[in-house]
């Protein structure tokens, strides 16, 4: 026993999204942090080759302010772009021109929210902006409602990726929704990422064990009290529910079934 | 006697002498030209057209740049 897998999947176990091969099946926000110093500490600690990142009007008052840069270095984590924080498919597409001039790259993160308490994604105002996006030569990844056939629709239009919540943004109750996250996975020609909702380590093992190619988070790290710690257990989740999904899960039956032999029993 | 002209700034007027480029209006205000975009009246500015580009009144600039998020 030498401990390697025997299934067929290759050991590096990579996957592909817009083109690109990531080994890491976490992606990590880069908000909510006491101080960018425990961001660059915590990303790092998490593994993640893809990070998210806002886009948003410099603070003219202070230009020299350490930026995000400094601390998650560009060259090391591909930063995806997200819309956080539009309400419209109009600002959605400004924000990601912006930040495809900013960076320099085509690869985005695509989310219209609709008003809280839910920040529920506005799925109309959502397709809008991806016509717009493709059209311009975007590659996005779509933040969507755990909808199959909605999800099914962000694929047919072109989204390199579709992303359905597992619980509202922030919200940590973890996958509220095992069974539509199932749905939109069987139904996908794209990677399937379980995007928000994520509270705790078992979450995102839960997540990679119904089959999603990778997980997003933020809250659920930048959040907890020892983020860098909870960096370290979300990596770990995520290795394990995909090896767990990968070896296949025994069928549940609702009786016992004893582990040791009934016979040669003592009399 | 040099002639001023009002622009928008990330939403604050600012009077600024013209001529101006966007080129000279970023270094006035300090800031690294590679680590930002900027948006003039809803159209995005290259980067490479920033020392071209004659900033003319009543213009509405957007200048971004990444910060953390989810």
């Amino acid at each position: 026993m030498d401990g390697t897998p025997t299934s067929a999947v290759p050991l590096d176990d990579a996957w592909e999204v817009a083109g690109l091969r990531f080994r890491s099946r976490l992606i990590v926000g880069t908000g909510r942090y006491k101080d960018l110093e425990e961001t660059g500490r915590a990303i790092d600690a998490s593994g993640a080759e893809i990070v998210t990142v806002a886009v948003r009007r410099v603070n003219l008052g202070d230009p020299k302010a350490p930026m995000l840069q400094d601390y998650v270095d560009p060259r090391r984590y591909t930063y995806l772009p997200n819309t956080a924080g539009c309400f419209t498919a109009e600002d959605a597409v400004r924000t990601l021109r912006l930040a495809r001039e900013a960076g320099g790259w085509n690869l985005v993160k695509l989310e219209v929210l609709g008003p809280p308490p839910f920040l529920y994604p506005d799925m109309r105002a959502t397709f809008e902006a991806l016509e717009a996006l493709l059209k311009d030569g975007f590659q996005v990844m779509v933040y969507c409602s755990d909808d199959p056939i909605a999800a099914k629709r962000l694929e047919d239009m072109g989204a390199v990726a579709v992303m359905p919540l597992g619980a509202p943004i922030g919200s940590g109750l973890g996958i509220q929704n095992p069974v539509m996250i199932r749905a939109i996975i069987e139904n996908a020609k794209v990677p399937v990422l379980v995007d928000a909702g994520v509270g705790t380590a078992s979450d995102a093992a839960l997540a990679m064990e119904l089959g999603c190619d990778a997980v997003l988070m933020n809250s659920a790290i930048a959040h907890a009290r020892d983020p860098v710690r909870m960096a370290r257990a979300m990596k770990a989740a995520v290795e394990a529910g995909r090896h767990a999904f990968l070896a296949g899960r025994m069928p549940r039956q609702y009786a016992a079934d004893p582990s040791s032999p009934v016979t040669g029993l003592i009399r | 006697m040099e002639e001023q002209i009002q622009i928008t700034v990330n939403g604050e007027p600012r009077q600024v002498p013209a001529p101006v480029t966007l080129a000279e209006l970023l270094d006035h205000i300090g800031l690294d030209t590679r680590k930002v975009a900027v948006e003039r009246n809803l159209e995005i500015v290259p980067r490479s057209t920033y020392a071209a580009t004659r900033l003319a009144a009543g213009d509405r600039l957007e200048i971004v740049h990444f910060i953390g998020g989810g």
